[in-house]
């Protein structure tokens, strides 16, 4: 049962935390204590897994491949470690800051039983062993993050629920049609049994049109070129906490599993595809981190920087090769960890200066000078200066293009590189270096007091991402051992 | 049968895509709920919809007939459906609260959350 508890604890949780809405005091308390058992059960699995290899539980009292199957392995539990561990911080965060900044009482209700829901579908993504399954809590995810959203009911809100249902809807029913045509060609959902169905050839000539149609679905979900749109448009009205777990994950996941079906349980897939993804990768990194380099609002920036990262990762997917795919699941990892804190540096932001626009606020080097160190370790492991976690991710990425002679691709993500660094030091100079536009001609600060308790979530992010920029070998190594079966088979080069 | 539902798909597929594209509140919803429906249809083509024998192993007999329907899809179609239910009350619901706040249901006007820029330059201050 070890393989489930990531995925019981939250669901757990989120039924407690349901069911105190007129206690905030000790709704805070089991929703803390949720997280913690959630980080908890994540470490004994992932330590049981790296030490025993990997574990699965069949469901449903049928045998394989007809029971539900959950799938442990190296890759998933690392992944599910690293949400654990950013599901504790951003709770952590929602409680330090909860008197600040929820407008009523009635949000913050609603806001840990959602958070702890989609943490449950998260952990659930990465462990299921079946399309079916993967498609159900990828509904989850999408109807707790629609709870989300409107949480706040104003009209924006309503807003970007409504942008994000109708395309995050649209993704879901491509899966699902998806779904039901790769069983109709294969007579499987079982991810082990449809990697024994493609060895038919007369299957696995069947198979590449519902696949790519599963792969539209995922891209859409991932916000890929140009199939983006809807993340900017919504993100950024996500109250502070869900914005921080929803931003860096959502997206990451649904290129987890493009990782996992292409180079596992679809192995083998034509070459042209691998180039369609590459090309797009190109396009997404770009067109992502100039819509960042164009706004002034810090959400909005970090919104499309999460576009610009789905490039890089989709990039590691395109290489198609283990050293590609040990690539994209560190640059996952150092993503998930550093988007997480940045978005929550913002909302830190938002207390201390009172603005999400870079054109209000100001100052806050001086008036907050540990919130600006934070935020440079942030920034820096973004762009992927040396020795930060970003620096790592990149460089096992562009290596390996221009190992494989892609000098367009690894060129484009070089780049890039260098646009997130315009877009940073943007918020470094606006929010940080120039004085705050309201401050007063004696020198008073304009800036709130922000309690020592607010950092909390943001220093235990913090503490990750610099091990993993100062020590990646021991994530390095542990990932290259998870990814190492994929695209054994029959790659496309 | 399975010309007949390919037909129904291909028509409630186009009736949904004209929906979703209409450009108004509503018409979108249904229309994701229409589309919503023919996915289902498509799930269920995979059951061999056509065969009349029931998926029942007749007594003294070890195997199912290999004409038989196959259920599974049957149960992955009812749990869609089920989901698919959820998130149309959900959607209904917001279409009606938006419409309601906003004093129209034309999609093309929700700028709310990307007001239009007047800078030639830098976007709009979000107030929020």
């Amino acid at each position: 049962m070890l393989p489930l508890a990531p995925v019981l604890v939250p669901l757990l949780t989120a039924l407690l935390t349901a069911s105190l809405p007129h206690h905030p005091r000790l709704r805070g308390i089991t929703s803390l204590a949720g997280a913690l058992a959630l980080l908890a059960s994540a470490v004994a699995l992932f330590l049981h897994v790296h030490q025993d290899g990997a574990m699965s539980v069949a469901l449903g009292n049928w045998p394989l491949p007809y029971a539900i199957e959950f799938v442990a392995d190296g890759l998933g539990t690392a992944l599910v470690l690293t949400a654990a561990l950013l599901g504790l911080c951003v709770i952590a965060h929602a409680l330090a800051t909860a008197a600040g900044t929820e407008p009523a009482e009635q949000a913050r209700a609603g806001l840990h039983p959602l958070l702890h829901a989609l943490l449950a579908a998260v952990m659930a993504v990465f462990l299921a062993g079946d399309l079916f399954n993967l498609y159900v809590w990828f509904e989850l995810m999408l109807i707790a993050t629609l709870g989300l959203l409107v949480l706040g009911a104003e009209r924006r809100h309503a807003e970007a629920a409504l942008k994000y249902f109708a395309t995050s809807m649209l993704g879901t029913l491509l899966m699902l049609a998806a779904v039901g045509l790769i069983y109709g060609a294969t007579g499987h959902l079982n991810f082990s049994a449809l990697q024994g169905a493609m060895r038919d050839p007369q299957v696995a000539a069947a198979l590449p049109a519902p696949v790519t149609l599963l792969l539209l679905a995922l891209l859409l979900k991932a916000g890929v070129f140009p199939l983006f749109l809807w993340l900017p448009a919504s993100y950024h009205t996500l109250p502070a906490a869900a914005l921080a777990l929803i931003g860096g994950l959502l997206t990451k996941v649904a290129l987890y599993v493009v990782m996992r079906l292409l180079g596992g349980v679809f192995a083998g897939m034509p070459g042209l595809l691998a180039e369609a993804l590459g090309w797009l990768a190109v396009i997404t990194m770009i067109s992502g981190v100039l819509g960042a380099a164009y706004h002034w609002d810090i959400r909005r920036i970090l919104a499309f920087h999460i576009v610009s990262q789905i490039g890089y990762l989709l990039l590691g997917v395109a290489l198609a090769s283990p050293a590609g795919a040990a690539g994209t699941a560190f640059f996952l990892v150092h993503n998930v960890l550093v988007k997480a804190q940045l978005f929550l540096i913002c909302a830190l932001i938002w207390m201390a200066a009172g603005h999400h626009d870079l054109r209000r606020i100001g100052g806050l080097y001086v008036a907050r000078p540990l919130l600006a160190v934070l935020f440079l370790i942030g920034a820096f492991s973004l762009v992927g200066v040396p020795p930060s976690s970003g620096f790592w991710g990149k460089l096992l990425l562009v290596r390996e293009a221009f190992a494989q002679d892609r000098l367009v691709w690894g060129g484009a993500a070089l780049g890039v590189g260098l646009l997130t660094l315009y877009s940073m030091s943007k918020i470094w100079l606006e929010g940080f270096w120039k004085p705050h536009p309201a401050a007063r001609p004696e020198g008073a600060p304009a800036h709130a007091a922000l309690h020592p308790a607010a950092y909390a979530g943001v220093l235990a992010l913090t503490v990750p991402i610099v091990a993993l920029g100062l020590y990646p070998e021991a994530a390095l190594r542990h990932l290259e051992l998870a990814t190492q079966t994929l695209w054994l088979v029959g790659g496309p080069r | 049968m399975e010309l007949m539902l390919a037909i129904t798909i291909s028509i409630t597929v186009a009736a949904g895509v004209l929906l979703v594209l209409s450009g108004e509140l509503f018409r979108l919803v249904i229309g994701l709920a229409m589309l919503g429906s023919t996915v289902n249809l498509v799930v269920f083509m995979t059951a061999r919809p056509a065969s009349l024998t029931p998926p029942v192993i007749a007594p003294g007999v070890a195997t199912l007939p290999a004409d038989a329907v196959n259920a599974l899809p049957q149960a992955l179609v009812l749990t869609a459906i089920v989901i698919g239910f959820a998130l149309l009350c959900f959607s209904l619901v917001l279409a009606a609260w938006l419409a309601r706040r906003q004093r129209h249901a034309d999609v093309d006007r929700l700028r709310t959350t990307e007001p239009a820029a007047s800078d030639a330059v830098k976007p709009p201050i979000l107030e929020d």
